[in-house]
């Protein structure tokens, strides 16, 4: 057979190509990964059901905002950033004090039998004139009340970061804090925007 | 003067571009790996109310859009300057939700549609009475779990 002579492929234009399908990608490219606040609303109610009987009052944490963007925390005012605070100490009620949500003793695994504020809801209501960012930032505190409380209870159990533990460790200081936020039905009250 | 040697023609020789690709490729594949195209064209303003307590949206497929906010100028004329919802391209209604809840429910494979998120991506200045009356349409559509749409805060600005 005759050797063939193999010919080199002129790859001076790659660059070229690589250069336009570059500026493509940076012309079309959003760099906003989408993250924010997750949260499970409730299924709707059937109409002909009766209401769900009545929840003890020292078990309600009730959150209200008004149309101006203020706070009425059980029924005093509150600034926003003493929220997180007030949430974490009814979610936890360190003193088992009789105006905050009873204990119950449960048995948790890793940890054996201990009191939990089980039945602690967090009631927020908001004015349909209430703005956004005011609804997401009380969302937020919320939110972070609870995960501090479970970061911190990780800490002194496992001396580990929420985040690193196992999904076994990690459902059973769900089950200490467990999350509960619910949101009243929609009601107008203080003024209209 | 012959203290000043005479310049050798053509000075430096042509410096060597043939790594000039390799890079450019490497660039390339950077934005390709990152980038998120567009989903839509955005026909309302959008400024992104902050949070601190963020997670992450998984998977892209399993989410469907709800944008808020008050239309952009060009269709200030049309739609006026209240906050309007914006599902795909089109301005819509509360009352359009629930079918396209529906409609993307459809579109989707059967073992995604009990893990479909609604990501809910409003103006920071909304009113709370349009983001109530999407919720309870959501809630009526079956599409319960939902995500309000954040950008990542160093710390709350406490006002």
């Amino acid at each position: 057979m005759a050797k063939r002579e193999i010919q080199e492929v002129n790859a001076g234009s790659m660059a070229d190509i690589a250069f336009l399908l570059l500026i493509f990608f940076l012309m079309t490219t959003t760099m906003d990964t989408d993250s924010g606040l997750a949260r499970m609303l409730p299924p709707p109610i059937p109409p002909n059901e009766e209401p769900p009987p009545p929840i003890r009052e020292r078990n309600v944490f009730e959150v209200l905002i008004n149309a101006n963007n203020q706070l009425l925390v059980e029924k005093q005012p509150m600034a926003l950033r003493d929220l997180r605070a007030a949430a974490k100490e009814f979610i936890e009620n360190p003193m088992n004090l009789e105006n905050l949500p009873e204990k119950e003793m449960i048995e948790v695994p890793y940890f054996g039998v201990i009191p939990v504020t089980a039945k602690a809801v967090i009631s927020l209501q908001n004015d349909r004139g209430t703005q956004y960012q005011m609804y997401l930032s009380v969302q937020n505190e919320l939110q972070a009340a609870y995960n501090e409380l479970r970061e911190e209870l990780s800490r002194r159990q496992f001396n580990m970061k929420f985040s690193e533990l196992d999904s076994d460790q990690q459902s059973a200081i769900r089950q200490i804090y467990p999350q509960r936020i619910s949101e009243a039905e929609p009601r107008n009250f203080g003024g209209t925007r | 003067m012959a203290k000043f040697k005479k310049k050798k023609k053509g000075g430096a020789g042509a410096i060597n571009t043939a790594s000039l690709p390799d890079i450019v490729f490497m660039l390339l594949f950077f934005f390709m790996v990152s980038t998120t195209m567009k989903e839509v064209e955005l026909k309302v303003l959008l400024r992104m109310p902050e949070a601190t307590e963020l997670s992450k949206l998984e998977k892209k497929s399993l989410v469907t859009y709800i944008y808020v906010g008050v239309p952009q100028r060009q269709y200030q004329g049309r739609y006026g300057t209240e906050p309007r919802i914006q599902l795909n391209d089109q301005f819509a209604n509360v009352d359009d939700i629930q079918s396209y809840i529906v409609q993307e429910r459809e579109s989707m494979r059967e073992s995604d549609r009990p893990l479909m998120t609604v990501s809910l991506k409003a103006d920071y200045d909304c009113p709370m009475g349009i983001i109530t009356d999407i919720k309870q349409a959501l809630r009526r559509a079956q599409a319960l779990k939902i995500n309000y749409s954040t950008r990542m805060a160093e710390q709350m600005a406490y006002n």
